[in-house]
């Protein structure tokens, strides 16, 4: 009897694993793909093996990316664009995120209801008039334009899931800082946002990811080629009569990097951070 | 009763982010809606009139290149089998995670890894991957699976379905990870004692864990069916704009199509105000239907 449990805990934990290693194995699989690209020689780029690492592997197409495309400037771009949503994100969604979790005020409903409404927004419908709008301005290939747009879409997202973390302190908190004679303000900054710290780097984390991955408002926007991000870049690789196939896949490494060790360094304040109670209302 | 300390300091926290919203939100929202019940296009960019909803008539009636129901169909079966799998797969992960097993770290990391990869990147790397003679799709189904291989890009059905299989693979991550979120918060006692009842392993899973992580499944759940009705990325860039001849839009690359490649604008503006509308009834009428029922548990 003993034995028999045994030997089912036995099977039913290779099973799991043997199900969780395949699971593994194909979200890792294109990764390993691009990779592999990146690695090949020129002569290789359409090769039908399917070899972990490819014969004579180089690092020539990195090299050629840096040096002979203007990958660099679209980095530059990309990296200004980023950390500038990025930053004005953690800022304002920091800030009102409290307004709404701490304050009763006229229009607050309406407030909340109004930033889940623009989840369901399809993309077209605030890109179009943004477009003829930034026409209109001849305001067409500005960063001005494009930071403003990303920040926008991002905000009401950020704002609800700091909300949400704001709900989970205790107000006794800030009472008791208020009653030591702390202003609203000293209080927020110095009792609350420290401990609202999961919250804010999953707000980081997603203005980051929405400014750094974003094809499609930036094709419409920025056409001028100097003015180009990684997205609109990588994609030119791709769109050529001939695909780029080993310039491409070097390109997406270096721009999978950053975004793949911030999302998995702070993977673990994932959970925590991102309390879905916050959408719950 | 608010202070007037107080009413500074909420206008100071709140107004700036709405006076942003307001500039390149609900304006543009607004000005969407007008666009929609005019007849902008690129030659009346600057003198276009009201011209009521002639607009949505067109959509609803004239025959359109895609048919509009065609395509509307077409994002229901994207959005449902979607859904379908980024949940079933997501919580299913998420059990098999939430046990005490050797390298559970180290799958966890492995299995997020799709969250965190740029979708464009994953759509152009997948579109890669299903090259009917080089991508590696083709090279597994006929080297290791003795299958012939499929001309994924090149036709209508096998097209979506490529757009589907790369949405699924980005897609589960997240509600891994939420399902996890929800699945840790489960006190143990309830299992201990469902035990000592002798309940067994599905017994246990019905009446213990599903009800347990759906409260937060069902904000998840509506959240993800928004982003996938509306996700523009997967099937423009795997389907390179619709292609074969435009039979894999859903709507909104039909909408992006309209918009950016016809520039038929006020056309496209009221498809906008079409999708956001049903977008809102269904989310609505989710959210409360699901509140409604769960007393039943």
């Amino acid at each position: 009897m003993a034995t028999q449990t045994k030997r089912m805990r036995f099977f039913q934990l290779a099973a799991t694993h043997l199900v969780l290693a395949f699971f593994a194995l194909v979200a890792i699989f294109p990764i390993w793909q691009v990779f592999n690209i990146s690695l090949r020689p020129g002569d290789q780029l359409l090769s039908t093996s399917l070899e972990l690492v490819p014969r004579n592997a180089t690092f020539e197409n990195y090299i050629r990316l840096f040096t002979e495309r203007d990958f660099l400037v679209w980095l530059r771009n990309s990296a200004a664009v980023t950390v500038s949503v990025t930053i004005t994100g953690v800022i304002f969604a920091s800030l009102t995120g409290y307004g709404f979790s701490r304050f009763r005020f006229v229009g607050k409903k309406a407030g909340l209801l109004s930033l889940l409404t623009t989840q369901m927004f399809p993309g077209t419908m605030l890109l179009l008039p943004m477009y003829i709008m930034l026409i209109n301005l001849g305001l067409i290939d500005s960063y001005l334009g494009i930071v403003i747009v990303y920040s926008a879409t991002a905000l009401p997202f950020c704002i609800w899931t700091m909300k949400g973390y704001y709900d989970t302190i205790p107000t006794s908190l800030e009472e008791a800082a208020r009653i030591d004679g702390c202003s609203h303000f000293t209080a927020f900054m110095k009792v609350i946002l420290p401990l609202a710290a999961p919250a804010l780097v999953i707000t980081a984390l997603f203005s980051f990811m929405s400014a750094w991955s974003e094809y499609i408002v930036a094709a419409q926007i920025l056409q001028d080629t100097d003015l180009w991000t990684l997205p609109i870049g990588l994609k030119s690789f791709e769109a050529s009569m001939s695909t780029e196939w080993g310039l491409y896949g070097a390109a997406s490494i270096v721009v999978m990097i950053p975004v793949v060790g911030l999302f998995l360094g702070l993977s673990r304040w994932l959970v925590s951070g991102l309390t879905l109670g916050s959408v719950k209302g | 009763m608010n202070t007037d300390r107080t009413k500074q300091f909420i206008g100071f926290l709140v107004i700036p982010s709405f006076v942003l919203l307001a500039a390149v939100v609900f304006y543009p929202f607004l000005y969407n809606v007008a666009l929609a019940f005019g007849n902008m296009n690129l030659n009346k960019i600057r003198d276009w009139q009201f011209i009521g909803f002639r607009q949505f008539i067109k959509i609803f009636t004239e025959p359109s290149q895609p048919d509009f129901y065609a395509v509307f169909g077409k994002t229901i079966i994207w959005t449902v089998v979607n859904v379908a799998f980024h949940v079933i797969l997501g919580v299913f992960l998420a059990l098999l995670l939430n046990q005490k097993i050797k390298g559970k770290a180290i799958y966890r990391t492995l299995l997020i890894l799709p969250w965190a990869i740029p979708q464009y990147i994953v759509a152009l790397t997948w579109r890669g991957m299903f090259n009917y003679e080089y991508g590696s799709i083709n090279l597994i189904l006929t080297k290791f699976l003795g299958m012939p291989a499929v001309e994924w890009l090149r036709s209508p059905t096998e097209a979506f379905i490529a757009c589907i299989i790369t949405n699924v693979w980005l897609g589960f991550p997240f509600m891994m990870v939420v399902a996890l979120g929800a699945l840790q918060s489960i006190p143990h006692e309830l299992y201990e004692a469902a035990e000592i009842d002798g309940a067994s392993w599905w017994h246990k899973l019905r009446t213990i864990t599903l009800p347990l992580i759906r409260p937060v499944m069902i904000p998840a759940i509506t959240l993800g069916i928004v982003w996938t009705f509306n996700n523009l990325n997967i099937v423009w860039l795997v389907s390179n704009g619709g292609e074969p001849s435009d039979r894999t839009h859903i709507l909104v690359s039909f909408v992006y199509k309209a918009a950016f490649n016809f520039y038929s604008f006020s056309y496209a503006a009221a498809l906008s105000l079409v999708i956001f509308l049903l977008l809102l009834t269904f989310s609505m009428v989710f959210m409360k239907q699901s509140k409604a029922t769960e007393g039943a548990y």
